[in-house]
Formats: C-alpha cells, sequence, structure tokens
C-alpha cells in the first residue's frame, strides 16, 4: 500500500468533475447564509457533521467490501433531494471513469457495467480507494474532505472571498475530519456484518431545500 | 492489480473506435475568446454539414445554457442532438484539465441518437490560452475576431499559435474598428507555420464555406 495514492486520490486536481460543483455553497450564498470566511467555516461545518458524515460513511463501507448495489440504494435512501440524487450519481459516473484510466481494477470495471449512468459518488469513491491500494479510513477521509474543500473552492470565486482565508478555514475544521472519518470507519465495519441500515442518516434539510431552488435557476455558476 | 474485463463496460477515454470495433465520430474543438464568433459559426457549420453527416453538439457555457439556446432557437439541429455541459466559473478547466463531463456528453449523444459522424465541442468564452485536452477532440478550431484587436495574432498563444485551424472571424467588421486584415494574416502565419487560417465573415457570401470545406478534409481523413 502506497501512502503516496491517497495525495493523488485527494488531490482537488484529480479529474473527476468536483470543479463544476459548489456543494451547495452557491445556494447558501445567494440565500445570505455565506457572506464571508466565518460563515463559510459554520456552513462547511454543518456540512461535515451531516451530508459529510453520511458519505463518508458510504465510502468505508464501500472501501470495506460491502456490496455497491446495496450501498446506492442506501444513499438514495438518504438523499431526498432528486436534484442532489442527479449531482452524486453524475459525480460517480465521473470519478469511475477517472478512477478506471488511474488505478485499472475488475472492480471499477464491474461498477461502471452496474451503473452506466453512475452509482452515488461516494460509493465510487471507496471503491477506488481499494483499487487505489488504500484504506476505509483513507476512503473516509476522501470523502470527508472533499465536502468541504468544494464549498470553500466555490466561495472564492462567488465571494471573491481571500483564498488564504479559504484554506485557514479548512485547516480549522482538520480535527472535525479527523472524528468524522473515524466515525466513518466504525459505521462501515457495523455495516459489514449488519447491512446498511446501521450507517448514518443525518440530514441538512437547508442543503436538500437549497439544491433544489438551485436547479431550476436559469443563471448560475456551479451545477450543484 | 486486476486489468479488466473492458467488455460491455463504457471507455475510460477518447479511444477512436466504438465498443463494436467502428471508428466513433470525429470531434472537433472550438475555442476562442467571448463575443468572438464561436457559436455563430458552430450554427454555420451545422446547416452546411447537416445534411451530408450525422451531427451533434455539446456546449460549454460559463454561467448559463444560453449558447445551447441559441442553437436550439435557431434550429441548426433537432433539440436531441445539442447538449449542454455546466463548467462552474472555469470553462478551460472542463475541455483541458478535468474533461469527464464533456465525454459523458458526447457519450450520451452517440447513446441517443447515433451513430453519429461528426461532435462540434464548443468551448465556454475564454482567454488565448485556452486549449483542448487531445483527451476530448481529435482536432480544434480557435476562433478570434478583427474586432478583438488586429494585433491578437502576433501576440500568439497556445489558441493562436497551435490549434489546427485559426478563424479570423467578422472580417467585415475590418475597416470600422481599424484593424489591419492583411497585418493580422502575415503575424498569423508568422505564428502558425504552415497551419492553416481562414478569414472569414459569416454576413457574405461566402460565409462558413472554407471552415465547412477543412471540416469535411478533416472526417476524410478520419473515415479513410
Amino acid at each position: 500500500m502506497s501512502r503516496a495514492a491517497l495525495l493523488v486520490l485527494a488531490d482537488g486536481r484529480f479529474p473527476a468533475g468536483g470543479h463544476a460543483h459548489s456543494g451547495g455553497a452557491e445556494a447558501a450564498v445567494r440565500a445570505g447564509h455565506i457572506t464571508d470566511a466565518a460563515s463559510l467555516e459554520e456552513f462547511c461545518r454543518g456540512r461535515l457533521h451531516t451530508s459529510g458524515a453520511v458519505a463518508a460513511s458510504l465510502a468505508a463501507a464501500a472501501a470495506l467490501g460491502v456490496d455497491p448495489g446495496e450501498l446506492d440504494l442506501a444513499a438514495d435512501a438518504r438523499t431526498p433531494s432528486p436534484a442532489l440524487r442527479v449531482a452524486a450519481r453524475r459525480l460517480g459516473r465521473q470519478l469511475v471513469r477517472a478512477a478506471r484510466a488511474t488505478w485499472p481494477h475488475r472492480e471499477l470495471d464491474a461498477l461502471a457495467g452496474r451503473f452506466p449512468k453512475g452509482a452515488h459518488q461516494p460509493v465510487v469513491m471507496g471503491l477506488t480507494a481499494r483499487a487505489a491500494g488504500l484504506g476505509p479510513l483513507d476512503a473516509a477521509y476522501c470523502s470527508a474532505y472533499e465536502g468541504v474543500s468544494g464549498p470553500a473552492t466555490a466561495v472564492v470565486r462567488l465571494l471573491s472571498l481571500d483564498p488564504f482565508d479559504a484554506t485557514g478555514v479548512l485547516a480549522r475544521l482538520a480535527p472535525d475530519l479527523d472524528r468524522v472519518a473515524r466515525d466513518a470507519v466504525e459505521a462501515g465495519r457495523a455495516a459489514v456484518t449488519e447491512g446498511v441500515d446501521v450507517l448514518p442518516a443525518r440530514s441538512a434539510p437547508l442543503l436538500e431545500i437549497g439544491a433544489e431552488a438551485h436547479a431550476a435557476w436559469a443563471v448560475r455558476l456551479f451545477a450543484s | 492489480m486486476h486489468l479488466g474485463d473492458h467488455h460491455n463496460t463504457p471507455a475510460v477515454s477518447a479511444d477512436a473506435h466504438r465498443p463494436d470495433g467502428t471508428r466513433r465520430a470525429l470531434r472537433i474543438g472550438l475555442g476562442g475568446p467571448v463575443g468572438s464568433g464561436k457559436t455563430a459559426t458552430v450554427a454555420a457549420l451545422c446547416r452546411a454539414l447537416r445534411e451530408e453527416l450525422s451531427l451533434a453538439v455539446v456546449t460549454n457555457d460559463i454561467y448559463t445554457r444560453e449558447d445551447a439556446e441559441f442553437l436550439l432557437r435557431e434550429a441548426v439541429l433537432p433539440p436531441e442532438r445539442i447538449s449542454a455541459v455546466e463548467t462552474g466559473a472555469c470553462p478551460h478547466t472542463a475541455i483541458r484539465d478535468d474533461i469527464s463531463a464533456n465525454l459523458e456528453a458526447i457519450e450520451d449523444l452517440e447513446e441517443e441518437v447515433g451513430p453519429l459522424d461528426l461532435v462540434l465541442v464548443e468551448s465556454g468564452g475564454d482567454n488565448l490560452t485556452a486549449t483542448f485536452s487531445k483527451g476530448l477532440v481529435d482536432a480544434q478550431i480557435f476562433v478570434i475576431d478583427v474586432a478583438g484587436g488586429d494585433d491578437i495574432p502576433r501576440k500568439g498563444g497556445p489558441g493562436v499559435s497551435t490549434a489546427d485551424l485559426l478563424i479570423v472571424n467578422k472580417t467585415d467588421l475590418a475597416p470600422y474598428v481599424g484593424s489591419d486584415l492583411a497585418r493580422m494574416a502575415a503575424d498569423a502565419k508568422a505564428q502558425r507555420g504552415e497551419l492553416p487560417v481562414v478569414l472569414q465573415s459569416l454576413r457574405s457570401e461566402e460565409g462558413v464555406r472554407d471552415v465547412a470545406d477543412w471540416v469535411r478534409a478533416r472526417i476524410a481523413a478520419w473515415t479513410a
């Protein structure tokens, strides 16, 4: 197992489509919920402990070998907003393409064949970690971190926020990221023996509502 | 490391062949600065070629669906042959650094209205450094116009210098904006060597004829 593979997968420049998505930040900026670095931090913290924790546990469970089909259904059940389900599958399809090119693996080929229009992105993330020779904790870290780094980058563009302030937000979230990733692995291990129903099902209603409103805008910078 | 069975699973990148072994559609990218006439050139190409080729268009708008909607309004192709990709405030990223959303749009068009002979991929208006990845397109056209300043060919840059075809558009405006067409042509020649340049006005009788002929030649070479 190579530690450096984790850097490749976690790199914001890994070409898996994330650059076109704001993780709900564009809707939150428009609604006046994010106006500066402090409110960005609160937004990211809320996202991390709700949809972020769910995504990280799905990724950890997939990395531990839980059936991707069952995990995909579990992700659907935990994503009330149709717009967010579409975005998650689109990003999953993009990630599986990048992953198959980067770490060729029969499980990724099988996943692409089974979900030609994309499985939920965190599920793909877990299988990608397996293909890269990484473990469930790595998969959980990647998913959790992506869930906050996406909005932080988007807000730099949306509000012309100082990029150093945005990066400082991510650094201050590090202890929370550690906790969410550890808990996600625990949940993933429980899912191996008890099934996917034991995975966390926390949600952030404002993210879901904001995503639905955002999907209907005629003019927007980000796809979600 | 398991090298997977690639049968019946979607292609990873720009394989030149379809899963059944036939040569896939030729992909041509059109890039260039905002307002230089990319969409008008795409529309004119569609009108010129739609009787002889099976065509589709992918647009990369920056923050709206305006380019796709212009093509739909002009009815240059049936709506199911036009697809819009959202680019998250970075049009060059979606055509160069992270091409998966565009690849998927092309694959979906092929699946829904194919087999296609030609896919035109139009970039969102960008700067002089924006070029298409070879993983996305087989050839690229860079479109500048006389009103953007007659020093652009002299300034060069990746688009002007390396595109397979350079279009200097809106030549009918040259007298009104004080642009020296002979100088633009000479500067372009100096930057590009043997690579072709077309000076065009879509308002003239010839319109898009030279560019359409260039596309026909590329198609002939591709299918030879």
